[in-house]
């Protein structure tokens, strides 16, 4: 039976709930031209969820989990740890959003109240300790994204790609939920850590592996992995910019969320099964996602190409044991972050009635520029893990983790491929800076935004001093698991 | 306050405010920009003081604490932290206070110029950078520290970078640190290797037990490890300080603006070697080889640089020449074991030098920014503050007895004449034909910008005036420890053990406590007897045929120049460096660049990796694309089968 | 394992057999006539015996799916009617919780205009 006290962990939760349904009011009585405040309330939001997030945190106080709702709703350092990350992350995309749809002039409410939904799916995702909590949080993000993706309801490609996500998010969705149930199935109950206990002893059965391959499939589509990527270039192209940025950050995190909740916590027992599935589509995605970016012209695609690419290293991560997770987890941090900020260029070199989603929009950009040129260099060689960026450390990581568990072929692979991927992201330069610009149009955007992205690019190299400290953490909340 | 907030003050002050000047230079605005970056950099300057004030009170002891674990990979840890002593006090409160003189300074010479938060950025960081270098308590920030003023000196020698000049001299102040750092960075990884440890205390502690130690390089000879990681370690130096034949880059450097010309070619970058060398002295001191190298080289760059300044009409660069010199003297004075001397004279030097730097500076804005001083005299009567203040650099500058540089250059002097190392007479006597080439370049200097006929057109001399005051305060702010502040410190610093704490030196090699026991009774007693030295009488010298040539006899020097036309030319060509790197070294390297090109790179790379596995991804992508074709019913296919065949494989295997 | 399944297959069984014999009752024994009221457009705007790929409004999707909505959370009502008495305050408090999303939600259609045709 439920007591009021157990709300009080699932205070950020239903703070975001609140709000989002704050702003869906408010923003039906505002003026499409003046959203300023919408975003403001939606920053807000993420400020003090994260407030009420880390104020259980404080130094010297060893943090206990809490589990409410009957075992459905955990509290834990890993949860909060991402949570934190996912609000940052936000706080760029109301931005960068704001950037967006004001040069479309379609600044309206909703949006923001569907980023918070989704926010909240995110939460849920993280926190869920019982599969069907997992699964509404993970319903309530991708229907949310169903709708961002298709926002813009004059523009025919993105109602197609909201059409192709919601179909095969559909065909995700009904499988990993039959994978859930083939589980539970077999175990007979469907809390994270009674799985764990309970299928003990038995791994070989073949309900649980069956239910196990279902289940990565979900995971492996959320994410983004060959060969369930079939839905994330289109989706990537075919969205509104601000959508594209949304979709290749804070719900790339939930998705490992959901991974290690799955994988990691619950099946552990299962591990050799698993591993060597993530390896497969590690590799699959690493080889996939690089070579098909090599031959493309738009940059969105480019990103979603990488993106598989990097969602690859991120699995290959989960391959190499308790480090590895870690190491996963931090790849996985840096890699929204660089992931919002590319985007954010796109973003912020489009115009009314021009989106800058080719490569040849950057020509010459650093005539332009030399400001942003830079910023988008550091971005992209931070993507391609040129050292000493921050891209760089966090391959390292993964690569040194999977080796030490011996997968030397597996890391051989990646880092071939790596190579082979930075041929792409060296064409991105390459056009910004020997190649004459096509157009000496001023780049227009607001204070904040320029503020949000240099930060952004400059992440890439501050969060070296930081590196140790990020890392440990990464080690310390995985290993509390 | 405590001693670590302190240091964190002065060292992170500057990076936070070249953040602001940078990041948000519109928003800020220009005098927006100034101020915070003044601001912060006097903050450190006046902290800076007062730790050296602590140190020569006797207040303070040296501190040494990691404030940052950055990474930590096996045995190795590498930190952020601090060193200071002694030795780090009087580098941090030269460095901050030539900087901030150089930020007022700038205010006036740059007032015009688009980039201006721009280069009020640049010089905060790099005041950062060259505080982070000299605080270093390990190998790692020193070479951090290093590379960050390497960069900061990249950009503001490019500062104006749409004049081709400046960048071609960018590129090869670039290049050529890259030559330096390469030897540096074999020094570090040789300490590392022989130490184990990248902490200067547990190395500098190691040390002794080292002596011995040994290294086959090439063939069966074995190399003393000491002298090998020392020569390695002053291989940097020389690339940073500017020694021959690493010296190539400084004069062009002089196309940044006049500010950076200073900041960087006078008091701070330059003397990163130097400091280096003598932060390393349990090291140097360890290897007798090494250091008459240093010592040699040091030699070589003070007399036969000075003698190319000589022949300068930029008056940048003549002043830069002189730099060359008087860093070369620093260097001798590294080598014969005079560390306390060399940073003496580091001191004092980073005070006229800057001095001179500015003036010329001051000149060049009132010639609108033309700097050939064929084109210049008679500046004195327009210029009145300018002038008096470059006479005081010019006479501390040749050492000039009882102002600042005739003590810590005679120290030098004497120092190199007692030593007895290994070709310390050669070095002695180019150190003191040196006098009389510094005496010559430096008059010459004096008297064709400001004496004699003025020889600059019609619209310049119209517009002649002297500078703002923002310009002239730190000409007048620089004049005064340019005089005085020899005079003030010879005692503590050399003889006093102020830096015991900091410099090791072995007793055998103390040539410094020499000179306190037997030429040095009290400081005026010391100026005095400089009036009967020989390096006075060769000064004088130096003075009487630069005023007999340029002041009485001005045809003679189009004589000598005529006379003496094959050693004129081999001054002009700078004893041919440039050329010489110019056809061999650049052009070598673009010639095997382009062989490489056209062999490896369009064969092999292009031909047949870049190309050939493009063409096998098209193929095979052309196979796959039929599969990412858009339709939805293929990707859920894809799917269906993947799954598929993930069941055939995993559980009916 | 299996054999709890049992009961699933003997529903299965007796549904299929049922929805069958109803059928084929209707068949053997009903008298058909058609008539111009019968074979005009049911409310959903359907024609009654049409082409199945045909177009037709959207504006029906959005009434339907509202609808579905609000006749879920009615659904949700009755179970939770029946253990109110256990659940006490907390249960009735989140269910008002529930109904004043389910309100918002409301309103937001409402103020949107989808609850009018045009």
């Amino acid at each position: 039976m439920f007591g009021w006290s157990e709300l009080v962990p699932a205070f950020p939760e239903i703070l975001v709930l609140s709000m989002a349904c704050v702003v869906l009011l408010v923003g039906l009585f505002t003026d499409k031209k003046k959203g300023g405040f919408i975003v403001f309330l939606s920053v807000i939001t993420m400020m003090f969820a994260a407030i009420l997030t880390l104020k259980d945190h404080v130094a010297g106080v060893e943090f206990t989990k809490t589990v409410i709702f009957n075992g459905t709703f955990i509290r834990d350092e890993f949860g909060d740890m991402l949570k934190v990350v996912v609000y940052l992350l936000m706080i760029s995309v109301f931005f960068y959003a704001k950037q967006y749809l004001r040069q479309h002039d379609n600044l309206q409410g909703e949006y923001f109240a569907l980023l918070l939904f989704a926010t909240l799916g995110i939460m849920v995702m993280i926190s869920g300790h019982n599969f069907i909590a997992l699964y509404l949080g993970l319903e309530l993000l991708a229907l949310s994204s169903y709708a961002l993706v298709a926002y813009n309801r004059n523009d025919l490609n993105g109602n197609e790609a909201a059409m192709k996500y919601f179909i095969l998010g559909a065909l995700a969705s009904g499988m990993l939920l039959y994978g859930m149930s083939l589980i539970y199935g077999a175990v007979g109950t469907l809390q994270i850590n009674e799985i764990s206990q309970a299928i003990a002893g038995q791994n070989n059965d073949m309900f649980l592996v069956l239910g196990l391959i279902f289940v990565i499939v979900g995971i492996g589509f959320k994410l983004g992995a060959a060969p369930f990527h079939m839905w994330v270039p289109d989706v990537y192209e075919g969205a509104p910019t601000a959508t594209t940025l949304f979709i290749a950050s804070a719900p790339k995190i939930a998705a490992f969320a959901l991974a290690v909740r799955i994988l990691g916590q619950s099946l552990d027992v299962l591990m050799i099964h698993w591993q060597s599935m993530l390896a497969t589509l590690a590799i699959v995605s690493i080889i996939v996602g690089n070579l098909f970016a090599l031959q493309q012209t738009n940059l969105k695609r480019l990103f979603a190409y990488s993106t598989i690419s990097h969602i690859g290293f991120m699995l290959l991560g989960l391959v190499g044991g308790a480090e590895g997770i870690a190491a996963s987890m931090f790849y996985i941090i840096v890699y929204t972050i660089m992931a919002v900020g590319g985007f954010g260029m796109i973003v912020l070199l489009s115009n009314k009635g021009m989106e800058a989603d080719q490569i040849a929009d950057f020509k010459g950009l650093n005539q332009r520029s030399g400001w942003y040129a830079f910023l988008m260099l550091l971005l992209v060689a931070s993507m391609a893990g040129f050292p000493p960026l921050i891209g760089f450390f966090s391959k390292l990581y993964v690569l040194k983790a999977v080796i030490d568990q011996g997968h030397i072929i597996l890391a051989a692979v990646a880092v071939i491929f790596a190579v082979i991927g930075a041929f792409y992201y060296l064409k991105i330069i390459k056009v910004m800076y020997f190649e004459e610009s096509e157009t000496d149009q001023a780049i227009d955007a607001s204070f904040d935004v320029k503020t949000v992205l240099s930060i952004n690019a400059l992440a890439q190299l501050g969060l070296l001093v930081l590196l140790p400290v990020l890392f440990q953490y990464c080690i310390r909340v995985t290993g509390s698991l | 306050m405590d001693m670590k907030t302190t240091l964190m003050i002065i060292a992170f002050a500057p990076l936070v405010a070249a953040a602001i000047a940078g990041l948000f230079g519109r928003q800020v605005g220009r005098i927006g920009a100034h101020t915070i970056t003044i601001g912060a950099v006097g903050l450190s300057c006046v902290l800076s003081v007062r730790v050296l004030l602590q140190f020569i009170n006797g207040e303070a002891t040296p501190f040494n604490e990691n404030l940052y674990t950055w990474m930590v990979t096996g045995d190795l840890s590498m930190h952020v932290g601090f060193m200071v002593d002694s030795l780090t006090a009087i580098m941090m409160t030269v460095v901050t206070f030539v900087s901030l003189m150089v930020h007022i300074y700038t205010i006036g010479y740059m007032s015009e110029d688009p980039g201006y938060q721009r280069f009020f950025s640049y010089i905060s960081l790099f005041t950062f950078a060259m505080l982070m270098l000299v605080m270093a308590n390990n190998f790692m920030q020193l070479f951090f520290g290093w590379e960050a003023v390497g960069l900061v000196s990249y950009l503001l020698i490019g500062f104006w970078y749409k004049k081709e000049t400046a960048i071609f001299a960018n590129m090869k102040a670039f290049l050529v640190n890259r030559v330096g750092d390469f030897g540096f960075l074999l020094g570090i990884g040789a300490v590392l290797m022989t130490f184990g440890t990248l902490d200067y205390v547990e190395v500098f502690n190691q040390a002794p037990q080292m002596a011995d130690k040994t290294i086959t390089i090439i063939g069966d000879n074995q190399w003393s490890m000491m002298t090998v990681i020392c020569i390695c370690l002053f291989i940097g130096a020389m690339g940073k300080s500017a020694q021959a034949p690493l010296h190539v880059w400084l004069p062009d450097s002089m196309e940044g603006p006049t500010p950076i010309s200073a900041l960087i070619h006078a008091a701070t970058m330059v003397t990163a070697g130097i400091f280096m060398v003598s932060r390393m002295s349990p090291l140097f001191e360890m290897s007798d080889t090494a250091l008459s190298f240093v010592m040699l080289i040091g030699a070589f760059t003070a007399f036969f640089m000075g003698l190319i300044g000589i022949v300068q009409n930029d008056i940048k660069r003549v002043i830069a020449y002189s730099t060359l010199s008087q860093l070369g003297y620093m260097t001798v004075a590294l080598g014969v074991s005079a560390y306390s001397a060399a940073i003496f004279h580091l001191m004092t030097h980073a005070f006229f030098k800057a001095l001179l730097f500015l003036g010329a500076g001051s000149v060049i804005i009132a010639m609108h920014h033309k700097q050939d001083m064929q084109e210049m005299g008679g500046l004195k009567k327009y210029m009145p503050i300018t002038f008096i203040t470059a006479w005081v650099g010019t006479l501390a500058l040749v050492g000039f007895p009882g102002l600042s540089g005739y003590f810590s250059k005679d120290a030098i002097i004497v120092a190199t004449g007692l030593s007895d190392r290994w070709g310390s007479d050669v070095a002695y006597i180019a150190v003191l034909l040196g006098v009389f080439v510094t005496s010559l370049y430096s008059f010459r200097l004096l008297y064709l910008t400001f004496h004699g006929k003025e020889r600059m057109d019609h619209h310049t001399k119209e517009h002649l005036h002297e500078s703002p005051w923002v310009v002239t305060l730190p000409l007048v702010l620089l004049a005064i420890p340019s005089i005085f502040i020899g005079w003030m410190t010879i005692e503590p610093l050399l003889f006093g053990g102020f830096m015991n704490d900091a410099i090791v030196v072995n007793p055998t090699n103390d040539v410094v406590k020499e000179i306190g026991l037997y030429h040095f009774d009290t400081t005026a007693g010391f100026a005095l007897h400089g009036f009967v030295t020989l390096p006075f009488y060769l000064m004088l010298a130096g003075f009487a045929v630069a005023t007999y040539i340029y002041m009485k006899n001005r045809a003679l020097a189009s004589t000598i120049k005529k006379q003496l036309a094959p050693i004129h030319r081999v001054l002009e060509n700078k004893y041919g460096f440039d050329a010489f790197n110019q056809k061999f070294i650049a052009g070598g390297s673009v010639k095997l660049g382009e062989a490489l090109w056209k062999w490896s790179d369009s064969k092999l790379i292009d031909g047949w990796i870049v190309n050939g596995s493009a063409k096998l991804i098209n193929k095979v992508s052309v196979g796959i694309r039929s599969i990412q074709s858009g339709y939805v019913f293929h990707y859920a296919l894809v799917m269906v089968v993947s799954v598929i065949v993930f069941i055939g494989i995993y559980v009916f295997k | 394992m299996i054999a709890s399944y049992f009961p699933i297959l003997l529903f299965l069984a007796v549904a299929t057999g049922l929805g069958i014999a109803l059928m084929s009752l209707g068949l053997l024994f009903g008298t058909r006539k058609t008539n111009d009221e019968k074979i005009s457009a049911y409310e959903c705007g359907f024609e009654a015996f049409d082409d199945a790929h045909m177009k037709f409004d959207v504006r029906f999707y959005l009434v339907a799916i509202l609808f579905i909505i609000f006749d879920l959370e009615i659904a949700f009502l009755f179970p939770w009617s029946v253990v109110l008495e256990e659940l006490g305050g907390f249960g009735l408090v989140s269910m008002f919780i529930f109904l004043f999303l389910l309100v918002i939600g409301f309103i937001y259609e409402w103020k949107k205009g989808a609850l009018e045709w045009e």
